[in-house]
């Protein structure tokens, strides 16, 4: 289809909710179900009209971070309209739950479908998507062969090598604070001033600039989420940085979720897990994980042909709630280390 | 009404005006008393010192470019003559649509080791062409100089058409060239005017996350986010905005100590043809280049690149949502705008026929939000109205929610944090109106009201659109405060932009970035070309 076309079909669309905006909204029946999601528009949205068609109620929802959301919830309290949180780290579904803004679900189906060490012991909150954090390299420079272990990337071989994202983002505090829990302070804070000391460039502010950098030859190798590099080769089929799974011979390689738990006033708590275990379920698992190039929580699921070609990997399976509680820490690690 | 009733109706009306700033600082002092002494501890020892002189570094260096850049370019457009003059007047404003974090976020993608050009440098000249790196101080202070400096542009040039042609005259007359003219003669003149955009740089640089988020620059700000969101203390992070709030506001006070009772007033409006001097030759080139460098740099660029990205998305990106983000976004920055420019004007007007502690110590107040992160103003928001919402439950029985996740929450976040940039213009043009015709019009017997009506408004004519169109634009790129308290449905290009940026998907924010760059330009050509017509007519 031509562009031309493609924009004239959508000028029609346009017009005619214009028209529709003025008529005002369609009213549905039954009450509506309230998210306040960190996951962003654009990976929930069409999962949200979907289930809202499929039960006849409205899904409304606000977008914004982890952070603000929760500040939100508490500045509403028992008032808040929200009946469900979802993030996109395990940290701040801990936090909320700390903040008492979650409550305890009970559902034999959500236990069954997501593993141990990707929920909270006591319900307050269900990982629904796992984003992989491991070793990114260039195809052209680097062999996998040389790669081993996130704590190796800090050897005198990759000196001007390696870059980094900024400690300020959340992953980076979450997989910082993962070693802390495995193997102490000190040693993790070695392991952070050794990769300091190989870095080729400032850290960046972002993963797909950072693997951008690898791939333009600034350096060879980094750490990234795995769905940063599942969008960037699915733009680019030879882009030319590829997966290490990290720690395979260790404790597994460093996994955060993006997940949900149901408000402590919620007004419409049925609806709010019947959407969680709907979210948990199989077929809307794959295209829930699909969007983004993630894993689905529910093992049983596959994910993305794509994503499946990186090969099978052990994860770390620390339950994700010790991110949250050791976050602060790891922050703390951070600074004393000098990552920007 | 007597003196003294309208005196103390003057001060009632100020304290009004600041209360929604007041009732945030409280909010944000109340929830302040809560942060973590080890926390405190750990960010004084090994985050404070290097993030308040990176701060410092980046203010001045911001600061100083968009004086640079704002104040010659004024001088040009305003006093002098040279090709393409008529049109760079009016498009020098236009960068002011572009929001810093677009800017940003195009400038590190293009210019960063992996964008277009130093890729496009390294394949021509060899892999070892040195490309300076745009992540870097140097960078970020340019970009921000870029997308600040039409504050500055704004404030001087309005001072310039004022007392353009006749500070030429003077400076001619006794021998001074243009730059001299400018440097020795109109600059000093007009320096309330370039005070009030440097203050509002200034603070503006000292609030961005956005940018320097993209630069990975850490700044005092960031040190805010770190507490809240990495250390999970929003009582730590509020603290920390307390003393960025106490300190700005002691330099404001300095500031104002300095400046003593000295009183700007313009010299004469007389109605005066603009003699511009003619730069012709090699100087005519000069000029159009750099006008025409900044113009290309701070604007056409970015947007050939935006363009470029959002063409690539349109197609599965673009769908009928639009309509509603377009509409949502202008339709806050103009409520917004118009809320600020009364309240701005009230207390001008309060200032001016009554001055004295209490306006004075009001305007202050409710001016201070414009250096605090948009995000530390939304917390006390939803903080305060939290606490209104409550009391509301009390007095009138019922549950639910009364303002919060409501429009008026949103405009009260703008409101506070705004209201500095429509006060700077409007406090400005009731300094340019002389007192004597306050007093001639006293002296005819009219009362304040009237002579507010029939003097002052019409007089302030330029000031309050300046204070419109800062305010409109400064809505339209606003995120935190927009994100944090909007009501279900009320998104706006600016949130586009947000949930595609914390993606790391620039590319698809160039769509909304774009939006948001031709829906501010209609208000911004509007408005400046009105108020270029209006300096044409005086």
């Amino acid at each position: 289809m031509s562009l031309c076309s493609a924009f004239s079909g959508r000028l029609a669309a346009i017009l005619a909710v214009a028209a529709s905006l003025l008529a005002g909204p369609a009213q549905a029946a039954g009450e509506p179900l309230v998210v306040y999601t960190a996951r962003k528009y654009q990976l929930v949205d069409e999962l949200f009209q979907e289930y809202s068609r499929e039960r006849g109620i409205e899904v409304k929802s606000v977008t914004d971070d982890g952070a603000p959301l929760i500040q939100r919830l508490t500045a509403e309290g028992a008032n808040s309209p929200a009946d469900l949180f979802i993030t996109v780290d395990a940290g701040d579904l801990w936090r909320a739950t700390q903040a008492g803004l979650l409550q305890p679900v009970k559902s034999e189906m959500l236990e069954a479908a997501i593993p141990a060490h990707l929920r909270d012991p006591q319900g307050h909150w269900f990982g629904l998507a796992v984003r992989a954090r491991t070793i990114a390299y260039s195809t052209a420079r680097v062999k996998p062969s040389d790669l081993s272990t996130y704590a190796a990337l800090g050897d005198p071989r990759w000196k001007g090598k390696l870059c980094l994202r900024t400690g300020k983002a959340v992953y980076n505090q979450s997989l910082v604070a993962m070693f802390i829990n495995d193997m102490g302070e000190e040693a993790t804070e070695r392991m952070v001033r050794a990769w300091i000391g190989n870095l080729a460039a400032e850290p960046f502010s972002n993963d797909t600039l950072m693997l951008k950098a690898i791939a333009a030859g600034q350096c060879d190798v980094g750490i990234t989420n795995s769905y940063y590099l599942g969008r960037l080769q699915n733009e680019q089929k030879d882009f030319p940085v590829q997966i290490f799974w990290a720690d395979q011979a260790g404790k597994g390689t460093h996994v955060n979720i993006s997940g949900g738990g149901v408000t402590k006033h919620a007004r419409n708590r049925a609806e709010a897990i019947r959407f969680l275990e709907w979210l948990a379920s199989p077929a809307i698992q794959q295209r829930f994980a699909a969007v983004n190039f993630e894993f689905p929580a529910n093992a049983g699921v596959d994910p993305l042909p794509e994503v499946k070609a990186w090969g099978p990997f052990k994860p770390n399976t620390v339950n994700v709630g010790f991110i949250g509680k050791t976050q602060p820490a790891a922050v703390m690690l951070i600074d004393r280390a000098g990552w920007h | 009404m007597t003196a003294l009733s309208s005196r103390r109706g003057h001060a009632i009306a100020a304290i009004l005006v600041a209360l929604p700033m007041a009732a945030v600082l409280a909010a944000i002092a109340q929830g302040a008393t809560g942060a973590d002494p080890a926390l405190w501890a750990h960010l004084r020892e090994h985050v404070l010192a290097g993030v308040t002189v990176n701060t410092a570094v980046l203010v001045l260096g911001v600061v100083a470019l968009a004086l640079a850049l704002g104040t010659s370019l004024a001088w040009l457009t305003a006093a002098c003559d040279f090709p393409g003059r008529g049109f760079f007047a009016w498009a020098l404003y236009l960068p002011m649509a572009m929001p810093a974090y677009v800017l940003a976020f195009v400038a590190v993608a293009t210019l960063d080791y992996a964008g277009l050009v130093p890729t496009a440098l390294r394949s021509w000249f060899g892999a070892g062409f040195p490309v300076p790196p745009i992540r870097s101080t140097g960078g970020v202070i340019v970009v921000l100089g870029l997308a600040s400096y039409p504050y500055v542009y704004l404030m001087a040039r309005g001072a310039f058409m004022t007392h353009g042609a006749r500070v030429l005259e003077a400076a001619q007359s006794v021998g001074y060239g243009p730059w001299a003219g400018l440097l020795r003669v109109a600059v000093p003149l007009a320096r309330p005017w370039l005070a009030g955009g440097a203050a509002l740089v200034a603070m503006e640089t000292l609030a961005d996350f956005g940018a320097v988020s993209v630069f990975n620059y850490d700044t005092y700000t960031t040190s805010i986010y770190k507490a809240w969101y990495g250390l999970f203390s929003v009582e730590t992070a509020l603290a920390l905005a307390l003393l960025l709030l106490v300190f700005v506001a002691l330099v404001l006070a300095a500031e104002q100590l300095a400046r003593g009772r000295r009183r700007h007033t313009a010299a004469d409006l007389g109605a005066r043809a603009p003699v511009r001097l003619a730069l012709t030759g090699l100087r005519g080139a000069f000029a159009f280049a750099f006008a025409g460098t900044i113009f290309a740099i701070g604007f056409v660029l970015p947007g050939i690149a935006l363009l470029r990205w959002a063409l690539e998305v349109a197609p599965f990106d673009l769908d009928a949502r639009y309509v509603t983000y377009i509409l949502r976004t202008l339709g806050l920055a103009g409520m917004a705008a118009l809320t600020c420019l009364g309240l701005a004007v009230t207390l001008g007007y309060a200032n001016r026929l009554s001055p004295g502690f209490v306006p004075r110590a009001a305007s202050h107040v409710a001016t201070l939000g414009y250096a605090v992160p948009g995000a530390v103003l939304a917390v006390g928001v939803v903080t305060a109205l939290g606490s209104v919402d409550d009391a509301f439950r009390t007095l009138a029985g019922g549950e639910g929610l009364w303002l919060q996740g409501t429009v008026l929450a949103l405009l009260l976040g703008y409101i506070a944090r705004f209201l500095a940039v429509a006060y700077g213009p409007v406090q400005g043009g009731f300094a340019r109106i002389r007192p004597a015709l306050e007093e001639a019009a006293r002296s005819l017997g009219l009362a304040p009201r009237e002579i507010l009506a029939r003097l002052h408004l019409p007089l302030l004519g330029a000031g309050a659109g300046t204070a419109l169109l800062l305010v409109f634009v400064d809505v339209m790129k606003e995120m935190p405060i927009t994100l944090m308290t909007r009501p279900f449905g009320w998104d706006t290009l600016a949130v586009r932009v947000f949930e595609m940026t914390a993606e790391g998907e620039w590319e698809r924010a160039a769509l909304p970035a774009l939006a948001i760059v031709v829906a501010g330009l209609l208000p911004v050509a509007l408005l400046t070309w009105r108020m270029e017509r209006a300096a044409r007519a005086a």
